[in-house]
Formats: C-alpha cells, structure tokens, sequence
C-alpha cells in the first residue's frame, strides 16, 4: 500500500500525520517506510531522527561549451526553452541554474561543441530509524526512511523528488510525505501512489486549499479521502464541503495543546500521547479498508 | 541601502520598495500578517504570490478588474495519425513523458499478424502519446521526431487578476492544478504589482509569498528591498526558517524575523531570536498565539480590524518596527 499525504496549504499537518502513521504502523509490521518528498523543507528527520545508510548527490546534466568548436550557428540557444544557453554574435553563455537537463542543446549541436556536466543540486538519504522508548514497546521495532534534500538557492525540486521515488520500495506499507501546494512538485511526489490522503484544517484557508488540492488529485485520476486536523477550530464548511463532493473522511483529529507541544520540541506524538496512538491506529485501519475496495 | 537608478531620478527620487512575507513551513501564518500589515499600513499595493494555494483574497475580498490569462510554456503532443512509431521521442526524452499507447505488433514485426486489413486501418506499429503531467517542455521530442508528427504550442496554465481591495490595489492569480512555471507567473505578479505602485503613486508593494525554498519563493524575493520570515517555535519551524535565511543571505536580501504563536513554546523562541541575532538579522518581533485570528479569517477580516486584543498589538508593533527599520535604510 502506497499512501501520499498532501494538503494544498501548508500547515495543515501532512507531516504529523505520515510521521505518526509510520511509527503506530511500525509497532505492528516490519515493512514500513517513510518517504520524504517536501524536499524544499523536509522535516520528517527532525522526528524520526535516522540512522543516514547512503547518501546520493543529485545531479543534472548541464551544457559546457568548447568555444574552439563552437561555430555559433545559435540551435542551442534555438532549442532551449529555459534560457539556459544562449548565443549572442561570436559567444554562447549558459546559465546552469535554469538548465532542466533536458539535453537538446548537446543533441543539435552539429559541431559537437557540447558536452554535458553533471551540477550537484540536492541529495537523498536513504537510511532506517530505530526506535526505543522508556515502555520498552518499540524496542527493536524500525521503519525504513528516504529523503530528498533540495540545496538552497536551487530552484527545481523536480529532479530530487525523481531520485528520492527511485528508492521507493516495491511493496510494504510505504507513506509519501508530500510538499504543499498544487503545482508540479506536488504532483510528481504523488504520482504512482495508490491513494491520497489530503490533510486539512476547518478554516476558510484550509477549504480553499483543500478544494484546489482535490481538484489536482481527481485530474490524476487517483482516490482520496480527508483528514480534518484541529477539527475544533474552526466551522463546519469543510466538512459539509467533503460530503457535497462525496469524499470520505478518514479521521478527525481534535485540537490538543499537548499535541502541539510534543511536535514543537521534534517529538513523535503517538508515543507520548495514547488518544492520538488509537486515532492513527484507526486512520491506518480505514486506509486499508479504503484501498482494498 | 540603495542607490537611485536613472528611472529614479527622473521620478524625483520616489521608488516603490518591495516586502515579501515568507516562511519556509507552510502555514505560520504568513497570509493573516499580510492581511493586517495591509490594514495598518494605509494604502499599498497587495500581491498574492502564492500562486499555487492563494488565499489572500480571502482576506482582502478583491473586486476584480481585469483577468487574464497566462501561459508559462510550451508541452508537446502527438498526433497519432502522423505518428510512424519509430520511437525516438521516447528514446530522446529524460522526462519519461512519453509513453507507448498500443502495440499492435507486438513487437516482433512492423506489420500486424491479424490477418487481413478491414475497412478500419490498424497501424502496425507502436504508437506514442505524452504525458502533460511529466512534460518539462524542453520540446526535444518535437525538434527531432522524424515524422513532424509532434505539435509544440504554449498552454495556459494560469490566469491573474488585477482588483481593488479596501486597502488598495492588489494583483493576485492562480495556477492550474498541477502545473509547472509558477516562478513565471510570480514574476508576472509582482511585475504588475509594482507597475501599477508606480502609476498610483504608492511606495509599497506587500508580497505574500509561498511556502518552501524553491522556483516561486526564488521568484518572490529575487530584487526585494525587505524580507518578512515568519516562523514559529517547533523545530520545523527553526530547521525551515534556517533554510530561508541562507536563501535570502544567498541573494542578498534584508531579512527580518517574526515568531508567530510564539508562547507555545518559549524556549524555542528564545532560541530562533539567538539565531538571529547572531546572523546579524533584525527581529520583528513575537505575536502571541490567539484562536481570535481563526475566528477573524471565518469573518473574512484581518485581526486588526476585528480585535483590539495583544495579538493585534504584536503585529502593530511589528509593522512599526518593520517601517523603522526601512525607514532607516532608506535614508
């Protein structure tokens, strides 16, 4: 089973909630993993705390120019649809923050005067956490992890979301932590799960969000259901939203200051606080009655 | 802080200075400080640049003025009447975007076995299609596909408004789910944002930016006067507001630091304003956490215009902090 947690606004809890599944899931079954695909701010390793097995740089391939070839016939320039190589009079000069690697400005060269360089632009970890608590009940028990980690000042997470899928097992039960929004990175994280989980809050903002983030899902043609977070805080508009458009609602998750204090200082909340344990537990149980259907 | 371009001194020197609110985590409550910084700063020109979950409008309750659309790029796609099947586009792409659609042959010769052709003409070869959802646009597929079978056009992908609010003009847009480009459309945002400023005679230009680091933030601070962050005392929120700092450090943008909700958790706050402190950054200040801004975004209204209480003291007093520090920039 493959799950994506996503939400439209940020904020909401995406994390929470896939950090938390993970871990009541780990309790009971050897072949979980967490994936992390909010590489622009990936948090899932301040709660889970892995051991990193493996670290891969990510690359794109990028242009270099030999200008003792270069005949300055200007197709490159032609070709490229970022801006990242451009040819003025008698000098071609590329930009490699705009490149997407896409390698037809080295295909049309008929001088051969471009190569292609790899340009670091982020990273994935691979590794597992190990759990240990003072009850003893975790003891032994551990959940596989991946990371993508975009650099800063990078612009495209799209390449280390693509790597950070690549290390994404075949089976188990696997929980993709997406980054928020609608847009392209959202969709590439989601893309090839099984179901998605949408996490959102009883606000006005939380509705906007989640209607736009629904409609993203449907175009990708891949079942859903809700999680309403805080589900106290606000009115009952998302919810009379969820059943006018006949989307189920998995859990809600009512607002605890204890809940938020545990997440404050990087705690996993499902081992300090038992009503949130049984919410998780139930959530993961609807999500496989909600797959196998 | 800077010096007056040509364009600024044949204006006499006025220019329209450019903040942007930004966080890293999403959902500090970048949009409800934007709302109240406009409610208290008199009359300023509003930009939603988060394009891809915009909610300022909520806020705000824009009267549109003029929409319109917005193409960030080019996707490729087949026609699978031109179609050869020779599957270069497939071969070329880095993308995965292009898939095989059928394979009547299966594969073992150019010519389908099923015996004689009917009056339907059943292609012996593969034929490809694209995915809209993996194209990148880089147009390669179409460049080399021997069959000019591959059309490449721009898409819309967005629209973006010009409106009027009660504090102001604002420009706001939306992305179609799903799409790419949004730094594009961020850009087209805050370049209007700016024009009109400068037409109406507004120095300031108040940016709502998206959550993350990447392409739409990049797009939101890059030429910025002032940088807004706004985080929260989790340690999210200082591992998320870290990586904004460097981003802005990178590009060279004054930043400044508010801590939202900031009593839940007070040793964690005390921490954020040491790392500010010692990156030489400026604090805007801390706002208490008060379930009465919830209740004012189900009203459709800013904090400030709703309550007098301490939370909208704090962002009284960060707006005030904030006009000091550019005031003395500026200078």
């Amino acid at each position: 089973m493959r799950i994506a947690i996503a939400s439209g606004k940020g904020g909401t809890g995406k994390t929470t909630v896939a950090v938390n599944m993970a871990a009541v899931a780990a309790r009971h079954r050897e072949d979980v993993t967490y994936i992390d695909c909010d590489v622009e701010e990936p948090n899932g390793h301040i709660f889970f705390k892995p051991t990193v097995e493996k670290i891969e740089t990510v690359m794109v391939p990028v242009p270099r120019v030999d200008d003792s070839k270069c005949t300055y016939c200007g197709e490159c320039g032609y070709i490229c649809q970022y801006k990242a190589i451009v040819s003025i009079l008698n000098k071609v000069l590329t930009f490699p923050e705009l490149c997407h690697g896409c390698g037809g400005c080295t295909l049309v060269c008929q001088d051969g005067a471009i190569t292609e360089i790899p340009r670091a632009v982020g990273k994935v970890e691979i590794g597992s956490v190990h759990f240990s608590d003072e009850t003893g009940l975790m003891n032994g028990k551990h959940l596989g992890m991946v990371q993508g980690v975009l650099d800063v000042k990078e612009a495209m997470p799209g390449p280390v979301i693509r790597r950070v899928k690549a290390y994404i097992p075949d089976s188990g039960l696997r929980i993709i932590d997406a980054p928020p929004g609608t847009s392209c990175p959202v969709v590439e994280s989601v893309r090839g799960s099984d179901y998605v989980l949408l996490v959102t809050e009883p606000t006005p903002f939380g509705l906007h969000d989640l209607t736009i983030a629904v409609e993203t899902v449907r175009e990708m043609g891949l079942p859903m259901g809700v999680v309403i977070n805080r589900a106290d805080i606000g009115d009952d508009r998302v919810t009379r939203y969820c059943k006018s458009e006949r989307i189920t609602v998995l859990a809600e998750i009512p607002d605890d200051r204890r809940v938020a204090e545990v997440y404050s200082r990087g705690g996993i909340i499902v081992d300090a606080i038992s009503w949130f344990a049984e919410c998780m537990q139930g959530l993961l149980q609807r999500l496989s009655e909600e797959v196998a259907v | 802080m800077h010096a007056g371009t040509a364009a600024e001194v044949i204006r006499g020197g006025r220019r329209v200075r450019e903040i942007v609110v930004i966080s890293g985590k999403g959902g500090t409550g970048k949009t409800s400080i934007v709302a109240a910084i406009a409610a208290l700063a008199g009359e300023v020109v509003t930009a939603d640049c988060d394009v891809d979950a915009a909610d300022l409008h909520l806020l705000l309750d824009p009267k549109v003025l003029r929409k319109e659309t917005f193409s960030g790029g080019k996707r490729a796609s087949i026609d699978p009447v031109l179609c050869t099947g020779c599957g270069k586009c497939e071969e070329l792409c880095r993308f995965g975007a292009v898939f095989r659609t059928s394979n009547p042959g299966g594969g073992q010769s150019g010519v389908s076995s099923d015996g004689p052709r009917t009056g339907v003409e059943v292609s012996g070869h593969a034929e490809y299609s694209i995915d809209g959802i993996a194209c990148e646009g880089c147009g390669v597929c179409a460049y080399f596909c021997p069959a000019g079978a591959i059309a490449f056009e721009e898409v819309e992908n967005g629209v973006w408004y010009i409106s009027q609010t009660r504090y102001g003009p604002m420009v706001h847009a939306h992305l179609n789910a799903g799409e790419e480009n949004s730094g594009k459309l961020v850009t087209v945002v805050r370049n209007h944002a700016k024009r009109i400023a400068d037409e109406r005679g507004i120095d300031t230009v108040l940016i709502d930016g998206s959550p993350g680091i990447g392409c739409p933030v990049i797009a939101s601070i890059t030429g910025a006067d002032l940088v807004l962050a706004v985080t929260e005392p989790t340690m999210s929120g200082v591992h998320d507001l870290e990586r904004v700092v460097r981003l802005t450090q990178h590009f060279g943008i004054e930043a400044m630091v508010a801590v939202n909700k900031a009593d839940i958790n007070s040793d964690i706050t005390a921490s954020i304003e040491e790392f500010v402190r010692r990156e030489g950054l400026t604090l805007a200040g801390r706002i208490r956490y008060d379930g009465a801004v919830t209740e004012a975004q189900i009203r459709g209204r800013s904090i400030v215009e709703v309550s007098d209480g301490p939370t909208t003291r704090d962002v009284k007093r960060i707006w005030n902090q904030m006009r000091f520090y550019i005031e003395q920039e500026e200078r």
